[in-house]
């Protein structure tokens, strides 16, 4: 399947994957709506480590083969639909982070509701397609199928 | 230095309803102009930094950013202009040559913008080139004058070594060292991409990009930096550099700060010392002493690789150009004014030399006169701005020309003209790590090559318009060109008749 | 005589992880699960949560109520397995029926250990103030007595106790737990980490009676060792859970500290397996048998073991204690055994406690920003050797930046 790999040699650590994200997920039209105008600032599914020597990347879901965070759902909440993508049914997520617990790439979070937030590639947003490989300045995120071998 | 008497340049103006503090300026800046105020929850700038790079504003994920000039004015004075002035107080405050980058800014005139170019009606009908053939390849190097076949029609004359171009534009010299190692890879693939050639001016060919040597031209100038056997036969052709456009007459002083591990092993030099070109070549006070390195040169690669021979336009360069041609150079490229540079003293860049119009028109028809044009070919740079550029040159006689500027455009330049601070925001002119990477040559090859291939349309078009169908047909077709308000000495050097003629 | 290709007993974690397993596999056959229980399957860990008014009823389904259609799966709900008889491959119900099978998932669960207290009722179940708390009959027999005005005891500061507390605590006059062990969450935390959860609830307005334990149960009230007296309205007790191995026991399967299975989850009993709270487990970071009753242990192995039944070989070694548990906007995980050298770190935000051995992360204990602590979990998992990762990152926070340049790109950049 078609996931979101990220290369750390062309990533600037500018953080601007985190904000399109957010904003994607907003549900507003207009980025300075999204993130002035409403209560609490929209939350991204994506976040960046920045490390010494300028080394930087963005972790978001890898869309595993082996979801251990849905294996471990307490509530059935997260799902594999039948397009490989794991996803989040927000009004069954009770916010026990067992999800958190398992996932190896530590790449989960909790939203504002308390619910689990994490990157379901933009397929149901506005963004349409993945957001942070869209607007990334510097191709450091790309949207690949790459399951025939490594690149 | 108790008092600034400068007062910043710019003015950042960032509109605070659009912003959403996402910090990517302040992150995205390396001369360190924005931050961000925790207590007040909200950015900063500190304008005095800012060069007006662009680097913020293209980033802002709102658009809440926009950089304008400083209103700031000192009393008004026609013969004492601010620049004038703070350029005084700059060097009050340090007592040095003033640098710059980048080609002048000076208003001199653009004679590119005072030629027209002709279109066929009626009869002699254009040509429509989505239509019908249209040939823009090229052939850089010495041309025989006559051919010479066996009884069976064999070819018995030897053609001397050639570049073959699909297009008429190289990128020109930049080096490695000067500009990042991702801005040569950019440069490296588009050339090979497009069938043309960049050019690794004087700072070697570092080993990952030797896989595009049919399409590198390598440098061979003063400081013969990175200059080996290897080296030499790795290339399409080899340039010797005796000057260049943006500051005639002087060498070129790459400081030691950019000479990183990399850059060292590739200029063959030690890491953190400074790299000094000398302004002339030590070995070559004559035509004649030019012939011998040509030569040389040659016998090193086995005479197969076309020697080109880089001056820069001076008032004199007819002659020069005429010696050159008689020194066994198979190509000449002449660099104008207005050309760019990673770094030169002010007052030479903005003095120095003439423009490559002039200077293109009066070579070709020295040449001619000589009945040596087709000893050498032809290659011209310093500010070709577009295509229609690239056309007149060629009408004006030159084979081909050299695109240095437009192509550090396409890779993200916005001019701001700073590159001698070594803190390119675009990746570009730097050899900080962090700033480099900004420049990812997958990016940047496609750029180049988008670029360089619509010029190369709109050339067919232009061709097609004057019923031409081959580059070859334009070149030096000054038929096909007009002036438009110039003087009659102008349209002489020209030699084309002005508008309505 | 009724035969079918699949039975499996039970119908939580463990029983959906088998069905989930053998779908991967096989299709078509169809599937037989049997459940004492008269529901569909249920998060049995959400029981707190619907105590406590967070989750309708109808959010506690575990899958889609059409997951049984889609899998093709007979279900009886209500039926008590009485015997296995793996001779002739087949068990006998409650009511007497016999039904035969070719594959067996035992996936019993465990049930609750309810102490012998002098004055317990002998038959808890028709109970209607004193309570075990661990399916969704004990919530909604709790439910029915809990008033604004009563007092509610819980025996056991583990897990379940506590979310009992949290559910209740603001639905009614008082909760006091009562544990014989000096801290809370005793097989979970340490000292420390315990102080941190305890001092939170008792904020919450959790009372505490540690150190003693419950010498007898009266009408409306219980004595204590310490001889005080405390009344009730509500007692729940939840001093722990033992695997509920009765039929494989029977059936003279193996048992240890759970039903003994290989690394395919099947039992030493030919074509049955087990999975979840009924079995034991090789916990890879202590290299230890363990009852490991956690709901993702749960269906792991049920996955691994319906795909053995299924035919294609899989495998379950790798697991070992895990918990995620939150007590009123605290959140606590941990995962392992707390063995070897301590990291220790704590901010007014978390606390943090990380234990190495060997070069190995043998296991941790975060309380409060809890984010990205999967990172640490994995470590485990995958036993993997700290030698190449930057330990002073690791114990700072959970970052992929530990990592070396290759082990970034091969999470990050590359296919899996």
């Amino acid at each position: 399947m078609k996931r979101v790999y990220v290369n750390e040699e062309w990533c600037l650590g500018c953080h601007l994957c985190e904000i399109q994200c957010a904003f994607a997920n907003s549900g507003e039209a207009d980025m300075v709506k999204a993130f002035n105008n409403s209560e609490q600032k929209p939350l991204a599914r994506i976040t960046v480590e920045d490390g010494e020597n300028d080394i930087h990347f963005a972790v978001s879901c890898r869309h595993c083969e082996t979801p251990y965070c849905v294996k471990g759902c307490i509530t059935g909440a997260l799902t594999v639909n039948e397009n490989g993508i794991v996803q989040i049914d927000d009004t069954r997520c009770v916010g026990c982070r067992t999800c958190i617990l398992m996932c190896p790439y530590g790449c989960l979070t909790v939203g504002h509701n308390k619910t689990l937030l994490k990157c379901e590639l933009c397929v149901e947003n506005l963004g349409g397609e993945p957001s942070c490989v869209r607007r990334c300045p510097n191709n450091a995120i790309v949207f690949e199928d790459r399951d025939g071998g490594l690149l | 230095m108790a008092i600034n008497f400068i007062h910043p340049e710019f003015e950042i103006i960032r509109e605070e309803k659009r912003c959403i503090k996402c910090r990517a300026c302040e992150r995205q800046c390396a001369n360190e102009v924005h931050s961000y105020d925790q207590e007040f929850d909200c950015m900063e700038s500190d304008e005095s930094k800012c060069v007006d790079c662009q680097r913020c504003v293209s980033l802002c994920p709102t658009r809440a950013l926009k950089i304008r000039k400083t209103d700031n004015r000192y009393r008004e004075n026609a013969n004492w202009q601010q620049q004038a002035m703070e350029e005084i107080f700059r060097q009050a405050d340090t007592g040095g040559v003033l640098l710059s980058s980048m080609g002048t800014p000076k208003d001199y005139p653009n004679y590119w913008d005072k030629i027209l170019i002709n279109a066929s009606q009626v009869t002699n009908p254009p040509i429509d080139p989505l239509r019908e053939p249209m040939e823009t390849k090229v052939f850089l190097g010495k041309k025989l004058n006559k051919l010479e076949f066996d009884e069976n029609g064999e070819l018995l004359s030897e053609i001397p070594p050639q570049i073959e171009l699909e297009m008429p534009i190289m990128f020109s010299a930049m080096s490695y060292g000067s500009i990042s190692e991702n801005a040569h890879k950019s440069l490296a693939r588009a050339a090979t991409e497009l069938g043309t050639c960049y050019n690794t001016g004087e700072g070697g060919l570092n080993q990952d990009l030797y896989k595009y040597g049919a399409n590198t031209i390598v440098q061979v100038a003063s400081g013969r930096f990175g200059v080996h056997k290897d080296y030499l036969n790795a290339g399409a052709a080899i340039e010797i550099k005796m000057g260049q456009g943006a500051k005639p007459g002087i060498g070129g002083h790459l400081p030691g700060r950019k000479i990183l591990e990399k850059v060292s092993r590739t200029r063959m030099i030690p890491v953190g010392v400074d790299a000094i070109s000398p302004a002339p070549h030590h070995d070559i006070y004559s035509i004649e002493d030019l012939r011998q390195l040509i030569f040389s040169l040659k016998e090193a690669t086995n005479y197969e690789k076309p020697v080109i021979v880089k001056i820069a336009a001076v008032h004199n360069v007819a002659a020069i150009a005429s010696g050159i041609a008689r020194s066994g150079a198979d190509i000449i490229a002449i660099d104008g004014f207005r050309g760019g540079t990673g770094a030169a003293p002010t007052r030479i860049r903005d003095n120095v030399g003439i423009p490559i119009e002039l200077a293109l028109a009066a070579v070709d028809q020295r040449l001619r006169d000589e009945k040596i044009r087709n000893d050498v070919s032809i290659v011209i740079g310093g500010s070709i701005r577009s295509s229609a550029d690239v056309v007149k040159a060629i009408a004006l006689g030159a084979d081909a020309v050299y695109i240095g500027t437009a192509a550090l455009l396409a890779l993200g330049c916005h001019l701001c003209r700073t590159c001698h601070t070594g803190k390119c925001n675009w990746g570009i002119a730097t050899q900080r790590e962090d700033l480099v990477k900004r420049l990812n040559p997958d990016i940047g090859a496609k750029r180049l090559a988008n670029l360089v291939s619509a010029w190369n349309h709109e050339i067919m078009e232009m061709m097609g318009g004057m019923g031409i169908n081959s580059i070859e047909a334009l070149k030096g077709n000054r038929l096909m060109l007009r002036g438009i308000g110039m003087s009659a000495k102008e349209l002489e050097i020209f030699g084309i008749s002005h508008a309505g003629e | 005589m009724k035969k079918f290709k699949y039975i499996i007993i039970g119908n939580s974690a463990g029983a959906i992880g088998g069905v989930q397993g053998i779908r991967k596999v096989d299709q078509a056959s169809e599937i037989l699960i049997i459940t004492s229980e008269p529901w569909e399957t249920y998060s049995r860990p959400l029981i707190s949560y619907w105590l406590q008014g967070k989750v309708k009823r109808e959010k506690m389904h575990y899958r889609d109520p059409s997951f049984y259609k889609e899998n093709n799966c007979r279900i009886r709900y209500n039926t008590s397995v009485e015997k296995i008889n793996p001779q002739d491959q087949t068990m006998a119900l409650a009511d007497g029926e016999i039904i035969g099978y070719e594959k067996l998932l035992v996936a019993t669960g465990s049930i609750p250990f309810v102490p012998p207290i002098k004055g317990l009722p002998k038959n808890l179940k028709e109970s209607k103030s004193i309570f075990t708390f661990t399916t969704l009959a004990d919530a909604i027999g709790v439910k029915k007595g809990l008033t604004n005005d009563a007092r509610v005891v819980i025996l056991g500061a583990g897990l379940i106790g506590l979310k009992a507390a949290e559910a209740m605590v603001n639905q009614c006059q008082s909760v006091t737990v009562v544990d014989l062990a000096d801290r809370v969450l005793p097989s979970v935390l340490e000292d420390k980490s315990s102080d941190i959860v305890k001092k939170h609830l008792e904020t919450q307005a959790v009372d505490f009676m540690l150190e003693t334990s419950i010498t007898e149960i009266r009408d409306k009230e219980v004595l204590l060792s310490n001889g005080k007296s405390l009344p009730y309205e509500i007692l729940i007790l939840a001093v722990g859970t033992k695997p509920q191995c009765t039929l494989i026991q029977e059936a003279r399967g193996d048992i240890g500290r759970g039903i003994v299975t290989d690394h395919h989850q099947e039992t030493t009993l030919k074509n049955i397996y087990a999975a979840g709270d009924c079995t034991q487990s090789l916990d890879i970071s202590s290299e230890t048998q363990k009852n490991l009753a956690i709901l993702p242990n749960a269906f792991l192995q049920g996955e691994v073991a319906g795909m053995n039944m299924a035919g294609e070989e899989a495998v379950y070694d790798q697991a070992f204690p895990l918990n995620s548990v939150g007590f009123m906007g605290l959140y606590i995980l941990s995962a392992g055994t707390y063995d070897g050298v301590a990291y220790e770190t704590q901010t007014p935000e978390q606390y943090k406690k990380i234990f190495i051995k060997d070069n190995v992360l043998k296991g941790y204990i975060i309380i409060g920003d809890c984010m990205r602590g999967g990172i640490y979990t994995d470590l485990i998992r995958e036993q993997t050797d700290l030698s190449t990762i930057d330990l002073k990152m690791l114990i700072t926070s959970p970052q992929i930046m530990a990592f070396n340049q290759s082990s970034r790109k091969e999470k990050l950049a590359q296919s899996h």
